[in-house]
This record gives C-alpha cells, sequence and structure tokens, in this order.
C-alpha cells in the first residue's frame, strides 16, 4: 500500500456518510461499515468466501477532491482521507434499478422481494421469464463449493442471459458429498429448489470433483 | 466434415499437464472432431487435473465450442455493424426460417449448422458469408439459398 | 504446421547487431530496386474476393509471354493496402501504377500493355467519381493522398510470410539500436516522451503504464508479463487483423522491445480466433524470428532472452476487457475481476502485466527508430501520432485508412471517404464500437483525437467508424449495439446481465411504435445506473450508443414513440413494403420469391402486395429488377 493510506499506527482514517471511521489494514469499505454498524445491503456477500463483486448491490460512491466513483464496498480498499456516502443520488439510483430487474428475475423470491419493499420497490416493469425463479446468479453456492468444501461439484455454465447455475450436462454430479453448504450460503429458497438436481446417489459418492 | 486423421492422445500430447492449456486442448479437439464429446472431456481434464466442472463451464461459456456435433456444412452469416447495416439481419431471418433452425443450432439432418458471427474483418464486401471457409461477399438470401440447396444435395 | 523455418533455409542465428545489418545490407544487394514488382493484395478482404486467383493469373500470363529473365517481375502477395472497397487490388512497383477490380480475366492484357509495353491499361485505372478522369498512380489518388501511412508503411509492399523482405524494409533495426544502444529506462523514457497512448480504446498513456508495472515488479520482486490484444472484437473493425496478417514483424518487434524496457522474459498474442490468417502470418513470423536469433534465448547475442505464445480467442467479445483476456489465458472463463487493483501491478497469474494492444505496439519501433521528438510531432499534443481507421458503411471508399490524430471528421469522411454514395453527406459517424456513440452531421469539425471524440459523447474506441446516411436508423443501430452486447455478456454481474435485458426492453417497445415519451426519461435513468453499477467496462460502456443517439437525434426516437413511424424505413414492425404500380412490370419475379406467398396480380399487370400476410422479409425488394419495391 502507498504511503497515504497509511495513517497512524497502520491504520486508515476516512468518512463514512460524514462520521470519521478507522479501517485496520486490508480492510475494505464494508468491512469498515459492518464494524461501526453502519448497514449496507449485499446480496453475493458471505463471510465463508471471497467477494466476486456479482451482485453490486452493496455500492456506495467514493469521492476525493473532484474525484468520485461509484465502486462496490465488498471489495474496494479505503485510501486515507476518501469520502465515502452509502446514500447518494448515483448509489441509490444503481440500488432501485438492480432491485426492479431481480424482482422480474426472481418474482418467485420472498427475500428478495421483502429486500426491495425496503428500498421502495414494490413492482417491476420487466417481462418475468420464469415465475418460479429464485435464483440470481449471485455465485455464493459455487464459490462455496470450491473454496471451503473443496469438491467444485457445481458451476456456471453458459454466459450473459443463459448462464445458469448446473452440474456438468446437468446431471447429478457424484463428486457432491451433499453436505448442503450451497443450501446455507444461498440468500433465496433457489438451492434448496434444485439440491435433488446436484447430488448424486449419494451411496455412488466419489468427493472429489475429478472425473473418474 | 474431414476424417479424423489424429486421434485424442495425439491431441493431448501437444501440450503439457497443466490447467492453463484447456482451452487450446478443446479448441484443437473442436476443431478435430467438429465438436467436444464427454468422453473426450474427461480425457482432457485427466490430461490437465482440473474437474469437469470447470471444463465445462469453460466450453459453455465460450461461442466457439461445441458440445454436440455440428452439420457437415458451416455457414455463418456476419452480423457486423457493416453487415448489419447492409441487411445482414434480414438474411439471418430469411435463412433461419428456410431451414428451420435458429442461428447456433443445426439441421436434424446433421447436414447445415447456422451461426452468425460478429466482423469477419471484409467490411467492404459487406454483408459477408462465411461457408465452409468459403467467403461469399455482397450475399443475397437469393444467393444464399442456391449455396444451401447445392450443399443439401451433395 | 509445418513451415520452413529460416534457420532451415539460411545461416545461422545472427548473433549481433552488426551480423543483423550485414544481413540486411546483403538482402538489399541482392534486390534490384528497379525490378518490376507486382502487389497483389492478400488480406483477408480482397482474398474473399478471389484475388488468389487472380495471382495465379498473372503468373501464368508472365509464363506465357516468355519474357527475358531481366525483365520478369516479381509477384508478391502482400497484406492490406486498404482500398477495400476497389479490390482486388494489383499495384505496380516501382511505377505506383494502381488497378482495381481487377479480374484474372485481366492477366493478359496487365501482362501485355503495362508489364512488356509500359503502358497502363485505362480501364481498370481508379476514376474520379465526380470528373471520370483517370489516376494512375497510388499516391495522387484522393483516397491516399490525404493519409499518413506510417505504422502501415510496410503493408502492401511487403511479403508478410517472409523475414527477409521485412529485414531489407528496415525490420527489426529498431530492436538492435534499443538492445545495443540503449538502457531500458531509456527505452522507456523514450516511449513515455512521445505521448503515445494505447491505441485499443481508453487511450490510457503507454509509458505510464509500463512504468506502474516496472515499479510494482520491483516492489513485489515478481517478474512482468508482455501480452498482445489482438482480440480486436468491435464488429467493423478490422485495423489489428491487417496489421497482424499484414506485418506481424512489426508487432513482434515492437512486442521485444517492450519486454526488454520492462525486464519481460514472457509474453503473450491473444488473438481472436476468427482471424485465421493472422494466427498462421504471426506463427510464421514467429518461427522465423526464433531461426534468425531474434525471438528467444540470447536475442542478437545481447544476452536478453524473451519468447511468447500464441493464445487463440474463443469467440467472447469480453475477452477483449483485461482482466477477461487474463482469465482466458488461465484457462478459465472469461469473466473480468473488478479492477481496483491496476493489472499492471496485478494482472496475469496476479503478476504485474502490460497489456497493450496489437497497433500500440506497432507504433514502439517507430518511436525508438525516429525520436520522441519526431513523433510527437505527427497528431495534436494529448494525442500524438498516427492512427488507423476501418471506414465502413455508407461511404464510397471503404477500407483501413491511417491519419494523423487531429483531422477533422468531416474531412475523413469527404476527402478520404469519398462522401457518401447517392446522398450529401452523412447523417450519423459511429465510432468507438459498442462502446461509443454517433457523431452527427453538425459536429462534422470535431478533431479526430481521444478527447475531442470523448467530449462530443463518444470515444476513439479501437478504431471503427462506421459512416451512416438517411436510410439508417439510430433507434435501431442503438438496438443493434445492445444486442450485441447482451450476446457478449458475460453475465456475471446483475447491472450489465440484467440491465442490457432490460434498456432492450424499451428499445423494442420504441422500435414497434409502443411505449411512451416518459419512458425516455426511464431509460436514461436505468442507463446511469448500468453505467455506475457495472462490474467491467462492457456493462459499463453499454449504454453509451444509446445516450448518445438519444443527445443527438431524440427526434427519431419520439417520431418511432409518437407517430409509430421509422423515418429510415428500418425498424420492421413499423415499415410496410409496397409496389409502385408505375415502375412494376408485371413479371411475377416477386411472387414467385415471396415466402409468404402474399403477392398476386396478373402477368404484365401491376402486383400487390397482401399487408396482412406480409413479414417485410425484403425477398421481393431482392429480386425485383426495376426497383419498383418500395418501402415506406
Amino acid at each position: 500500500m502507498s504511503e497515504k493510506t497509511k495513517g497512524k499506527k497502520g491504520k486508515i482514517s476516512f468518512t463514512i456518510d460524514n462520521q470519521k471511521v478507522e479501517a485496520e489494514k486490508g480492510w475494505t469499505v464494508l468491512d469498515t461499515a459492518r464494524h461501526y454498524g453502519i448497514h449496507i445491503p449485499t446480496l453475493c456477500y458471505h463471510e465463508a468466501v471471497k467477494p466476486s463483486g456479482a451482485c453490486r448491490l452493496c455500492v456506495v460512491e467514493a469521492r476525493q477532491g473532484n474525484w468520485s466513483k461509484v465502486v462496490i464496498s465488498c471489495m474496494y480498499p479505503p485510501a486515507e482521507g476518501i469520502e465515502i456516502s452509502t446514500n447518494s443520488d448515483r448509489v441509490r439510483n444503481v440500488r432501485r434499478w438492480i432491485l426492479e430487474m431481480l424482482l422480474a428475475e426472481c418474482p418467485a423470491s420472498r427475500e428478495i422481494q421483502a429486500l426491495a419493499a425496503e428500498y421502495g420497490v414494490t413492482g417491476t416493469r420487466f417481462k418475468v421469464e420464469d415465475p418460479e425463479e429464485q435464483c440470481m446468479l449471485c455465485g455464493l453456492c459455487v464459490r462455496v463449493c470450491e473454496e471451503v468444501v473443496g469438491v467444485r461439484a457445481i458451476s456456471f455454465g453458459s454466459r450473459g442471459v443463459h448462464k445458469h447455475v448446473a452440474t456438468p450436462y446437468m446431471i447429478p454430479n457424484t463428486a457432491c458429498i451433499a453436505c448442503g453448504s450451497c443450501v446455507t450460503v444461498c440468500p433465496t429458497g433457489a438451492m434448496q429448489a434444485r439440491f435433488d438436481k446436484i447430488r448424486g446417489d449419494v451411496s455412488q459418492r466419489t468427493g472429489h470433483g475429478f472425473a473418474h | 466434415m474431414k476424417n479424423q486423421t489424429k486421434d485424442i492422445d495425439s491431441i493431448l500430447e501437444t501440450y503439457p499437464s497443466e490447467p492453463r492449456y484447456l482451452i487450446s486442448l478443446l479448441q484443437d479437439v473442436q476443431a478435430e472432431y467438429n465438436y467436444i464429446s464427454e468422453e473426450n472431456m474427461n480425457l482432457i481434464c485427466d490430461h490437465v487435473g482440473i474437474p469437469i466442472t470447470q471444463a465445462w463451464s469453460v466450453a459453455t461459456f465460450y461461442s466457439s465450442f461445441s458440445l454436440e456435433p455440428r452439420g457437415e456444412h458451416e455457414v455463418k452469416i456476419c452480423l457486423g455493424t457493416a453487415c448489419h447495416l447492409k441487411g445482414g439481419q434480414r438474411l439471418v431471418d430469411n435463412l433461419s426460417r428456410d431451414l428451420g433452425i435458429e442461428p447456433g443450432k443445426t439441421t436434424p439432418d446433421l447436414k447445415i449448422t447456422l451461426d452468425t458471427v460478429h466482423c469477419l474483418g471484409a467490411c467492404a464486401l459487406a454483408p459477408v458469408a462465411v461457408v465452409d471457409e468459403n467467403y461469399h461477399a455482397n450475399v443475397t438470401s437469393k444467393k444464399l439459398n442456391k449455396i444451401i440447396k447445392t450443399l443439401s444435395e451433395e | 504446421m509445418a513451415q520452413v523455418s529460416v534457420a532451415e533455409k539460411t545461416k545461422d542465428r545472427l548473433g549481433s547487431a552488426e551480423a543483423l545489418e550485414d544481413y540486411r545490407q546483403h538482402l538489399i544487394s541482392e534486390k534490384d530496386p528497379n525490378r518490376p514488382r507486382v502487389i497483389v493484395c492478400h488480406g483477408t478482404g480482397c482474398r474473399a474476393n478471389g484475388s488468389p486467383k487472380v495471382a495465379e493469373a498473372l503468373k501464368n500470363a508472365l509464363k506465357a509471354a516468355k519474357l527475358s529473365a531481366a525483365v520478369v517481375p516479381e509477384i508478391k502477395a502482400t497484406g492490406c493496402p486498404g482500398f477495400c472497397s476497389r479490390g482486388p487490388l494489383v499495384i505496380m512497383e516501382p511505377s505506383g501504377i494502381f488497378y482495381q477490380h481487377v479480374k484474372p480475366e485481366d492477366a493478359e492484357e496487365i501482362v501485355k500493355t503495362t508489364l512488356v509495353e509500359g503502358k497502363p491499361v485505362e480501364r481498370l485505372l481508379y476514376k474520379d467519381p465526380k470528373t471520370g478522369e483517370a489516376i494512375a498512380h497510388q499516391d495522387e489518388i484522393p483516397f491516399y493522398k490525404h493519409q499518413q501511412k506510417v505504422v502501415m508503411r510496410h503493408i502492401g509492399h511487403i511479403d508478410p510470410t517472409d523475414i527477409e523482405d521485412c529485414i531489407a524494409a528496415g525490420g527489426y533495426t529498431a530492436l538492435a539500436k534499443a538492445l545495443t544502444t540503449m538502457k531500458p529506462e531509456e527505452v522507456v523514457a523514450e516511449v513515455d516522451a512521445s505521448g503515445l497512448r494505447g491505441r485499443g480504446g481508453a487511450g490510457f498513456p503507454t509509458g505510464r503504464k509500463w512504468m506502474t508495472a516496472i515499479k510494482a515488479a520491483q516492489r513485489k520482486k515478481e517478474p512482468i508479463y508482455v501480452v498482445v490484444n489482438g482480440d480486436e472484437g468491435d464488429p467493423g473493425a478490422f485495423m489489428d487483423c491487417a496489421l497482424m496478417e499484414g506485418d506481424p514483424h512489426a508487432l513482434l518487434e515492437g512486442l521485444i522491445i517492450g519486454a526488454y524496457a520492462m525486464g519481460a522474459h514472457q509474453g503473450f498474442l491473444y488473438v481472436r480466433t476468427e482471424y485465421p490468417l493472422a494466427i498462421k502470418h504471426l506463427n510464421i513470423a514467429m518461427a522465423e524470428a526464433r531461426g534468425l536469433g531474434l525471438l528467444g534465448d540470447n536475442i542478437l547475442g545481447t544476452g536478453f532472452s524473451f519468447d511468447a505464445q500464441i493464445n487463440r480467442g474463443a469467440g467472447a467479445f469480453v475477452c477483449g476487457e483485461s482482466t477477461a483476456l487474463f482469465t482466458s489465458i488461465e484457462g478459465r472463463a472469461g469473466e473480468p475481476r473488478p479492477k481496483y487493483v491496476r493489472s499492471a501491478e496485478e494482472g496475469l497469474w496476479g503478476k504485474p502485466t502490460v497489456l497493450n494492444n496489437v497497433e500500440t505496439w506497432c507504433n514502439i519501433p517507430l518511436i525508438i527508430e525516429n525520436g520522441a521528438e519526431w513523433y510527437s510531432n505527427l497528431g495534436v499534443p494529448h494525442s500524438t501520432g498516427t492512427k488507423v481507421f476501418s471506414l465502413v458503411g455508407k461511404v464510397n471508399n471503404v477500407g483501413l485508412v491511417e491519419i494523423p490524430m487531429g483531422m477533422p471528421l468531416g474531412d475523413l469522411i469527404e476527402n478520404i471517404g469519398g462522401g457518401v454514395p447517392g446522398q450529401e453527406t452523412f447523417k450519423a459517424v459511429q465510432t468507438g464500437g459498442p462502446s461509443g456513440g454517433c457523431i452527427p452531421h453538425f459536429l462534422a469539425d470535431t478533431p479526430v483525437d481521444y478527447d475531442s471524440l470523448t467530449k462530443a459523447g463518444s470515444m476513439m474506441g479501437s478504431g471503427g467508424m462506421i459512416v451512416m446516411d438517411d436510410k439508417d436508423c439510430v433507434v435501431d443501430v442503438a438496438r443493434y449495439f445492445l444486442r450485441f452486447l447482451e450476446e457478449e455478456s458475460c453475465g456475471k454481474c446483475l447491472p450489465c446481465r440484467l440491465g442490457l435485458k432490460s434498456m432492450l426492453q424499451f428499445l423494442d417497445a420504441f422500435a414497434s411504435g409502443q411505449g411512451k415519451v416518459e419512458d425516455i426519461a426511464e431509460l436514461e435513468s436505468l442507463a446511469r445506473a448500468v453505467q455506475d453499477g457495472s462490474l467491467c467496462a462492457l456493462g459499463g460502456s453499454a449504454p453509451n450508443p444509446v445516450l448518445t443517439t438519444l443527445r443527438y437525434f431524440r427526434e427519431e426516437y419520439e417520431e418511432h414513440i409518437r407517430n409509430q413511424r421509422c423515418p429510415a424505413g428500418v425498424c420492421k414492425e413499423l415499415i410496410s413494403y409496397r409496389i409502385d404500380p408505375e415502375a412494376c412490370t408485371g413479371c411475377g419475379t416477386c411472387a414467385r420469391s415471396c415466402p409468404q406467398q402474399c403477392i398476386t396480380g396478373e402477368k404484365k399487370k401491376p402486383h400487390v402486395i397482401d399487408q396482412t400476410r406480409c413479414i417485410r422479409c425484403g425477398m421481393c425488394m431482392e429480386s425485383c429488377k426495376f426497383n419498383a419495391v418500395i418501402v415506406e
């Protein structure tokens, strides 16, 4: 880290919503906010795994001098003297559109409906493809299976609007050890609903993600 | 479709056993066999030392790879900006309707795969189509239909 | 692939800069500058138009003519001289006589009239579209006269598959100079002083990027990787294609010089798989360079070692983005990651990595050979040097052009592009690909440089310049780019994966005459959310075409929404095809070509289209020889 990020005793002093805060070395803006009890909404963030920056719901606006940028707090390293706003116009704009689009993407998820309502988004004008869908492709299930459990039984298939969480060839994967970690970290009921499609015959489980 | 001249082992031997060669291997297998079979996918995974989930994820992410056999003939219609302005989309719509398949798919008799591609670098000849590595300049729906007819009769 | 390497053909590796220079002089002395050369363009465009058959016909005609050995010209297959809409191109050297639209049947006449009798073949010459006057020499043709070939100076003159041709033309002079007379810091300083900015799109100062990597590498004690971004994904852009096909050694030379400057020993060339000829030529070039000791261990006997490998793209536009490109080289799906730490510090496998565009690397040998001062005098301050553009779309002269930065956009379109066919002038020029915007005609005096284009709401981008006329609809173009990006999105982040789909929902409604005028403000608000919230520049810049067309062509959007009319006659749901009874001869061709069988009429009497069954496929218009089918 450059000289300007080191404050007293290696801590970084900056502000969140005009409140003076101090971050330990290596903390992100989100880490700092949580330490001080400042609420920033998240969906794809979980302490058990590395952040991926997929949902963008934790956006904040970072300002220094005449420069400002919208960044995600779960990965952004604060610099000395930076001003963070969790509720600026730009931040609120990003949040409300993401939530409205999520209501169309995951219409069956009560968690997303509740979160959206918290921010005043109660309906969506966008087309609903699957009224039963709850998965928002946050990737927590994939990450926990890879980073924590280590079997790598699931991954993303395809890309863009066709992206989905699945086992290879969409058949149950014998690598899955049915530990249920993916269900635990899933922010909605999506993984619960498709769990049976993932774990293979438990008596055949191999416990590792290799082909044989 | 060419005759299979290389077997999978000789393709695998071309690359060291490291995960970073996954894409190169998939490309060579795709080029040789016209698609990537589940068996070959597993062999590649064994060779480079990665779980099947990673290979499957990569194979479905990139448009070059097909997990299903492609047709004997590949018809690619360019939808780069210049070709679009010269009516490329209409060519795709018409051919798709005539063949009865969506772009990216193969006819049931496995004769023809229809694809779109974004910019082949021959913009002066827009609209452009490539049929089995043969470039066709200033194509019209009529010209394409003629080409398809010739291919189907082979 | 089995290519006869130069090492097999010729001598040992060149062990010093002097050896290279001796070799160069030897090659030059072997060539008779007065011996005529017949250049036949073998770039992808001309190949697609049959140029290899033209070359074959010329070879046969020469053989049949039985000329004496002293005057038999050399037929050279070169890269793209740029005038693509006039291909296949045949250019005589050293006379400079320029032939366009050459067919194999013309070969005999060219040999007889030009090579034997020394006269030009009139009908194959370029004609001024206004005066009809024939212009025989390449540098007098307006398309070429106003250009400044710097980075492309060798293309169209050398055989890209023959390193000897390249060396004779001066290739690798700059490398020898850098390795033997300059310290690495001096090379970096020269590049920095030149003002070179990245030619891939963002225009980041190249010298500064190199310095960031060097500092990071020193601090972390890690190696630097140098990478070439040859994933030219912008549809309508093929500059890097021509550079890689036509002068691969310029790219290699620039990469090796950069590696020396940064202390890098490993390089990667990421080339999109849709450019097979470029990949082939690069493979040949690298094998030849290794054979001569210009690449690999102990380059030119200086002790500096560097080698590189080619990584082919696999059909993903997003892999043109630096972090996605790196994950692709690492063998994974091309998903970008947030760039809060620069790639120059943490790139490929977490190590300091310098990624530069093909054209950027190609500029390096020039800067070293001629000096930063010379380079910075080209172009304008803050946008020094030249830029290669692909001029395509509704313009008379479609092709690749190289101009000094700062030329007014209108001059480029009129003087070099030859104006818009059939119309007085252009409606808009789309620059910057899917990340850019449309510049309307009333801003025709905008200088073509990084900052001016950004100020106008667009951006330089990689160099694609799409000229649009009155028959092109801005709503359709905005929709086209959004659909393209939706297909290419990696899908990781919500603002892009869902945002592009949602923006398209608005645009689809506009293009079909639905939607309300109030929706425009909503679309703009969503667009800003996508700009601010996206993880990478694909999503972040996706709203640009929409936002710029709204800025400059709002009335056109409103016409679609309020009056359900597409003024350009493009949006399918808003147009109808009609047969002009005055022009129709009743031949019935249209009726036979109609897939819906909805055209009726008696023989020799005007035909009529049943609007209720017409699907606007355009087959009737295509097949009518009397231009009787009109769109309204």
